[in-house]
């Protein structure tokens, strides 16, 4: 029996002995563990009971676990989604508004109350942050907002994802002049400043529907997001495809493309995982100063963006306008920045500082 | 299936380089050698003799740019490998020519469970359905003697020993029942005792299946125990080749005799163990002589002025030296034919 196996049947027993003591904290069992086998005289009984041991996911989970910051994000990140999810459905249901819903089209009507005041001054839990200047309600806005806001993130990140590690394994596995032109190539891109080419891009295709607006902003993020993809993957794939498995999978026959898609990609998960993650807040971010600036989502639709852009005008008399989506906006771009360092941490043990 | 003595591959003059910084690498210069059904050739040599490189060029794994194949042929029965369309290679590997590599802990993907990895080979050539493939790959781990097989089959390779991942890599290249297996130092990475099993392995398999080997190795040990003929490699060149009963007794060529020297005696009292002296040659700058001369102990002005001779000794036998046939006799050796 070589040392390798002899070893794991010294942690399986072990773990058999930890598991009926105490189940504490599987790393530290590593301690000891010689001593705690030649103790006791336990017998490991059938091989396979134990065999099971913690798959790359679960040891990553467990690690992300243990990162409280991490955890905060996680939980705020999914509060955030499912709230602003369920929202606007939940307010309709009990309160009969949608976001978009003007109680009144008379002009001459103050119709932004502050926070949790009904329309006569008097305390009232139909507005818990106010209405906006046309009197819509602004938690259901700033949650119709945080819909559209993940959703931009997320989907343009969908986008670069799809575009920038498809290209940059290509690139990489390729290799020479192909990889040569393909990098030089994402380079050019990289020189020019995106938000003037999402601003050209943005207006040039202006559409006439809000939702055609969306889909574009969706396309033109995706596709100037893409770039610092290409290079990680790239630069994973490069110093993968050099790997012995990668020989192996050539010598028995298996074709360039799954070689790339089903060998190499899924070997460069985890920094995909982890750049994903903080693309997302990236290109929220990114949206939210387009529609700031008047180029991202229109109305009726909102973004966190376009709120704070609506408050940012009234910030002197109806304070609660900015501050509401900015507050929304910055918690969630925290626990996102969070959930993406944690999650490097967790996938990339390697990189951690002990 | 096995149709002993047909020449199931025969290679021709191949050359292989490689173009670096340093120059022109000829890694592989002039290779040539018939392979048998049925039968197990061993290739020696030192790290950087081009024994890799020569079984790369057969499969065309050779990474172009930098490699190149310059010329030669490769016929894989009767048909030349070099000069087949990129698909038809592709069909070959793997299916009819399987390879095992050194270092079983580097040659598995960590991402895919085992099962994928088998199945993958039998969907790909065998055109086996997913259940069809699963079992396949089953019956291949217990084949190789792995235990729980159907236990194991789902593991990731980190859940597998050095020994049991080379015996899964083995599975693997067994699955397609190949005609030829390439076997590129398959024991260098395990320990001793693990060695032996899956020599052993290999051995009890190439029986049963009847599939030819070629077993690429710096252990000489190894190469008298498996072989039925051995070729010995220097710079790029076959130095020696000949009938591996007959090398070990007569080597008819100043390398072999030293490589023989190296190899440690067990029963021996105390002494020095026996070097060649020297470093293998920079095959980027390669003297016009012999590659062997500044290394040899009997070196005379000729080995560094001309390239040596391939010599005959025997039916089978041949030496790439001046003195090859003064070498031979020195070792007791006397042609029998011709």
């Amino acid at each position: 029996m070589d040392l390798e196996s002899e070893k794991r049947e010294l942690t399986e027993a072990e773990d058999h002995i930890e598991s009926r003591l105490n189940p504490v904290d599987p790393d530290m069992l590593h301690v000891g563990q010689e001593m705690a086998v030649a103790e006791g005289d336990v017998d490991p009984g059938p091989q396979h009971e134990f065999v099971r041991g913690t798959s790359l996911w679960q040891d990553a989970w467990r690690r992300l676990l243990r990162n409280k910051l991490a955890v905060f994000g996680l939980v705020v990140v999914v509060l955030v989604t499912i709230i602003s999810v369920a929202g606007p459905t939940v307010i309709k249901r009990t309160l009969g508004f949608t976001p978009d819903y003007i109680p009144s089209n008379d002009p001459r009507l103050v119709k932004s109350f502050p926070p949790f005041t009904g329309p006569n001054g008097e305390f009232s839990w139909t507005h818990p942050m106010g209405t906006d200047n046309a009197g819509r309600d602004q938690l259901a806005r700033v949650m119709q907002g945080g819909q559209i806001s993940l959703f931009v993130g997320i989907i343009a990140t969908l986008v670069s994802l799809l575009i920038g590690v498809t290209y940059g394994a290509v690139a990489g596995y390729a290799g020479g002049r192909v990889d040569d032109v393909m990098m030089r190539f994402v380079d050019v891109l990289y020189s020019l400043p995106y938000v003037i080419v999402v601003i050209v891009l943005l207006s040039m295709f202006r559409s006439q529907t809000a939702r055609g607006q969306l889909i574009l902003l969706f396309i033109s993020l995706g596709s100037v997001s893409w770039l610092t993809m290409a290079r990680i993957v790239r630069g994973q794939v490069l110093s993968l495809k050099n790997q012995e498995f990668v020989l192996a999978a050539r010598a028995t026959g298996v074709s360039n493309t799954k070689i790339v898609f089903r060998h190499l990609v899924p070997n460069t998960l985890g920094p995909v995982i982890v750049y994903a993650t903080l693309t997302i807040p990236q290109i929220m971010l990114t949206e939210a100063f387009l529609s700031y600036l008047g180029f991202g989502v229109q109305a009726p639709l909102a973004s966190w963006g376009s709120l704070a852009a609506d408050g940012v005008q009234n910030i002197a008399i109806f304070p609660w306008q900015l501050i509401f989506p900015g507050v929304t906006m910055a918690l969630t771009l925290f626990s996102l920045n969070f959930l993406g360092d944690g999650l490097r941490d967790a996938l990339d043990p390697q990189m951690r500082t002990v | 299936m096995t149709q002993k003595n047909g020449t199931l591959l025969e290679v021709n003059e191949l050359r292989t380089y490689f173009n670096t910084d340093d120059g022109l690498v000829k890694a592989v210069d002039g290779i040539s050698f018939q392979l048998h059904r049925g039968e197990t050739l061993g290739i020696v040599g030192e790290s950087g003799s081009g024994k890799s490189v020569t079984n790369l060029s057969i499969l065309r794994l050779i990474p172009d740019p930098p490699g190149k194949i310059v010329s030669g042929e490769v016929l894989f029965n009767g048909e030349d490998i070099l000069l087949l369309p990129s698909d038809a290679v592709r069909k070959i590997r793997g299916r009819r020519i399987a390879m095992i590599f050194q270092d079983p802990m580097t040659s598995l993907n960590p991402f895919m469970r085992i099962s994928r990895q088998l199945m993958e080979m039998t969907e790909l050539h065998l055109g086996h359905k997913r259940a069809q493939a699963y079992e396949h790959a089953i019956r291949m781990l217990e084949t190789v003697g792995i235990p729980d097989a159907r236990m194991r089959v789902d593991d990731y390779p980190h859940e597998f020993s050095g020994g049991m991942r080379q015996r899964v890599m083995i599975a693997m290249a067994l699955s397609c029942h190949p005609e030829l297996l390439i076997a590129d130092e398959p024991t260098t990475a395990l320990d001793v005792t693990i060695q032996a099993q899956i020599l052993e392995l290999i051995k009890k398999l190439k029986q049963d299946t009847g599939t030819s080997v070629i077993l690429i190795t710096h252990d000489l040990g190894v190469v008298a125990g498996m072989t039925d003929h051995v070729i010995v490699m220097y710079a790029g060149k076959i130095f020696e080749q000949a009938r591996t009963r007959e090398l070990f007794a007569t080597p008819g060529n100043p390398y072999t005799k030293g490589l023989l020297r190296s190899v440690p005696d067990p029963t021996a009292e105390q002494g020095k163990l026996y070097q060649i002296p020297g470093l293998p040659p920079d095959v980027a700058h390669l003297k016009p002589g012999c590659p062997f001369a500044p290394r040899c102990e009997r070196v005379e002005e000729i080995c560094r002025q001309e390239f040596p001779p391939f010599v005959q000794l025997n039916a089978d036998h041949f030496s790439l030296c001046h003195f090859a046939g003064d070498v031979f006799a020195e070792s007791g050796g006397s042609s029998q034919a011709s």
